[in-house]
């Protein structure tokens, strides 16, 4: 048994080095010691495995240079390595949509938003706020309804989500955005669509009003901005994403030069609203407009606002979900 | 086609109409479908299995149509016109010997049909409005229960269909003297006794006896607080795993009413949920397009797949579920173990060199986990 082990192994070392004899013997014997073939000579030798080492050359002058060529590479900076960053090694997630297939493409042309995508229908937004808002949510308000077309704020005077809604839906409105207020500040968005369709509830932070953008342009005007969705790979993403581009009517005004972008991002959503103009071919210039702010989703339900008896299609289960750092589900 | 069907050992129904079978042995899913073009007409909304041996199954479709599908065959064999679309979609389906059937809509229209009856029935039972879920017991194929909003658990027996053979009292009234509302969600019969337990939109969990004179709840549990909408019986008898629209499952011990743990990973609401007949497995499907089957003795997940549809229904077969691909998958891998054992070092030592480079992220990853939790 060992005897077999021993030799079946040095035949397999004896037969490799073979082989890398006879292909240096063969490179060698088609033409002069030019630099190209030095180089293909110098590939060849760091393709082989590792038992052909530069020892081994029997012409001296060979060795010579290829050593001198090792040592070369060694005193060459190393190359730059890509560093490792949490969305390079995000883990892989089996719902990301892939774009050919046919059952998740017959189920986004049939689900709640296809009204809009069909367009049949136009976006008409309702805005309203938790009760008694003061400050920087009215002010915010406002200010979304600036950037949204067609958008309405109303005072919420104490009315029940589930009974404004009905009326809604008589009234030919197509989204219920709710924006909850916490100390005079909003922290938290409801986004319903309304005939039958799902209700997204959001975390809001980081809101920045227009006047305290740095550098900012005039305000926006009334054209119907292009919309911008950035990395909505997953099932759940490409929901939000529809979502989010429902909002909006289908045809926007190329000549308003107005762009809303919602950006994912390590399942965070940025709203960015900018003006922007392009200077040549390949420059553009760009002015922040309106307000800024980053959504993150808590819970994605089925069917109209019912928080208590409503189905839920996602729900974010913090310990579950974000015990991995590199495990995101937009 | 037919091979196909008949490796899948879990069958779901989805959203858009497509059967799903999957085969956990080979980790696969297969889609069966009867058009060639979906449509959202088609969504399954009841799955049950047309006959004992379970080589056939009823599939339940929102145009109030019952299709047949053969397993040996792997394709639909017919369809069924059962009932009025604008009655309401199916809320329950069961199969009676000798190629009658049953169906429940949500109207309350409990239904027996049979294949000579053609388009009319042969009875008829008015059980109440909004009927939510009509199960069959799988003692007596005549005894069917249904509940639903406002309308309590009734149990009828079909050859008597005139009145219900119990139905049940609402609660006492609370502390305040207001009524309780009521709302039946779904429904098990427990093996070997006459008892059925309940779950309810009010996160209550209810134990009926028939055979005692009480017509109130036996036993009254409370889980969470939100709607539960899937109950099944482990095989054991003794406990019960029920599921809410947010995604938690608990199982629940029947002796007292406490949570005996909660099952964890689904992210959306809760569908179907069933216990395996035999081996101590919950299989769970939900708004969140994933198939999940978790062992009830440690509550880990074993088996996770995309199925990329929203699931409405779930039925597993009651063979193993992990032996579902056939004895020829077994011949296959006896051969293999064969030919291993003439070639002993040399096999087993390649073997191990391979498995180290397949390692992937996550094998490491539970490795380095294994490894702390010793530390």
């Amino acid at each position: 048994m060992d005897i077999t082990e021993v030799s079946t192994s040095q035949d397999g070392k004896g037969k490799k080095g073979k082989k890398a004899k006879k292909k240096s013997a063969e490179v060698d014997g088609e033409g002069s010691a030019g630099e190209e073939k030095k180089m293909v000579k110098s590939e060849l030798a760091v393709a082989f495995p590792p038992a052909f080492s530069v020892s081994e050359i029997k012409n001296k002058q060979r060795r010579h240079f290829m050593f001198m060529k090792l040592k070369q590479e060694k005193r060459k900076a190393p190359p730059k390595e890509v560093p490792k960053t949490i969305e390079n090694q995000r883990v892989y997630d089996e719902t990301t949509v892939d774009p050919e297939d046919e059952e998740i493409a017959f189920d986004e042309g049939t689900d709640e938003f296809s009204a809009y995508f069909n367009g049949l229908t136009n976006p008409k937004v309702l805005i309203t706020t938790s009760d008694r808002p003061r400050g920087r949510t009215v002010r915010f308000c406002e200010q979304l309804a600036t950037v949204i077309p067609n958008a309405h704020v109303y005072y919420r005077r104490g009315l029940a989500l589930k009974r404004i809604i009905p009326q809604c839906v008589a009234r030919n409105f197509t989204y219920l955005m709710v924006i909850n207020e916490d100390r005079q500040v909003p922290n938290g968005m409801v986004l319903c669509h309304l005939p039958d369709g799902p209700t997204a509830h959001f975390k809001v932070s980081s809101v920045r009003l227009r006047k305290e953008m740095k550098r900012r342009g005039k305000n926006p005007t009334e054209h119907y901005p292009e919309v911008i969705l950035n990395n909505f790979t997953t099932r759940l993403g490409h929901t939000i994403g529809r979502l989010f581009a429902a909002l909006f009517p289908q045809e926007p005004h190329f000549v308003g030069r107005q762009v809303a972008t919602f950006h994912n991002q390590r399942d965070f959503i940025f709203f960015r609203f900018h003006r922007y103009i392009f200077k040549n071919e390949k420059k553009v210039g760009i002015q922040e407009l309106g307000p800024r702010f980053t959504l993150k989703l808590r819970s994605l339900q089925k069917g109209t606002f019912d928080s208590k008896y409503g189905e839920y299609e996602w729900v974010m289960k913090r310990h579950e979900m974000e015990a991995c750092r590199r495990k995101f589900q937009l | 086609m037919g091979d196909r069907s008949r490796l899948c050992s879990v069958w779901l129904g989805s959203e858009t109409g497509i059967l799903k079978g999957v085969s956990l042995s080979r980790k696969q899913a297969f889609n069966f479908c009867n058009t060639s073009h979906l449509s959202r007409d088609q969504e399954v909304r009841a799955l049950c299995w047309g006959d004992a041996a379970e080589s056939e199954l009823l599939v339940g479709c929102v145009d109030a149509t019952v299709k047949t599908f053969s397993l040996e065959k792997g394709a639909f064999t017919e369809s069924r016109r059962c009932g009025d679309p604008a009655e309401g979609c199916f809320s329950g389906l069961a199969a009676l010997g000798g190629d009658a059937l049953v169906t429940c809509a949500e109207s309350g229209a409990l239904r027996v049909w049979r294949q000579e009856g053609g388009d009319e029935p042969v009875t008829q039972v008015d059980a109440g409005k909004n009927v939510c879920r009509m199960r069959q017991s799988p003692a007596n194929p005549n005894k069917v229960a249904t509940g639903g909003k406002e309308n309590g658990l009734k149990i009828w027996d079909l050859q008597r269909p005139e009145q219900p053979a119990f139905s049940a009292k609402n609660l006492r009234d609370d502390w305040l003297d207001l009524r309780r509302p009521y709302w039946v969600r779904d429904m098990a019969f427990i093996p070997d006794s006459d008892k059925v337990v309940t779950c309810t939109g009010y996160h209550q969990v209810h134990v009926f006896d028939p055979s005692s004179p009480q017509r109130r709840p036996v036993l009254e549990a409370e889980y969470g607080e939100y709607p539960l909408t899937a109950i099944s019986l482990t095989p054991d008898g003794t406990a019960v795993a029920v599921g809410n629209t947010q995604g938690h499952i608990a199982l629940l011990d029947l002796r007292k009413g406490l949570v005996r743990g909660c099952v964890k990973g689904l992210a959306g609401g809760v569908r179907g949920l069933q216990c395996h007949a035999s081996q101590p497995l919950v299989a769970s499907c939900g708004l969140d397009r994933f198939l999940r089957i978790h062992s009830l003795e440690d509550r880990k997940l074993q088996h996770k797949v995309y199925l990329k549809s929203r699931l409405n229904c779930l039925l597993l077969a009651s063979q193993d579920l992990q032996e579902g691909g056939a004895t020829a998958g077994e011949a296959e891998s006896e051969v293999k173990e064969e030919e291993d054992e003439g070639d002993d070092v040399w096999d087993a030592m390649e073997q191990v060199e391979e498995r180290q480079k397949r390692k992937t992220t996550e094998d490491t990853e539970t490795t380095k986990k294994r490894k702390k939790a010793q530390d």
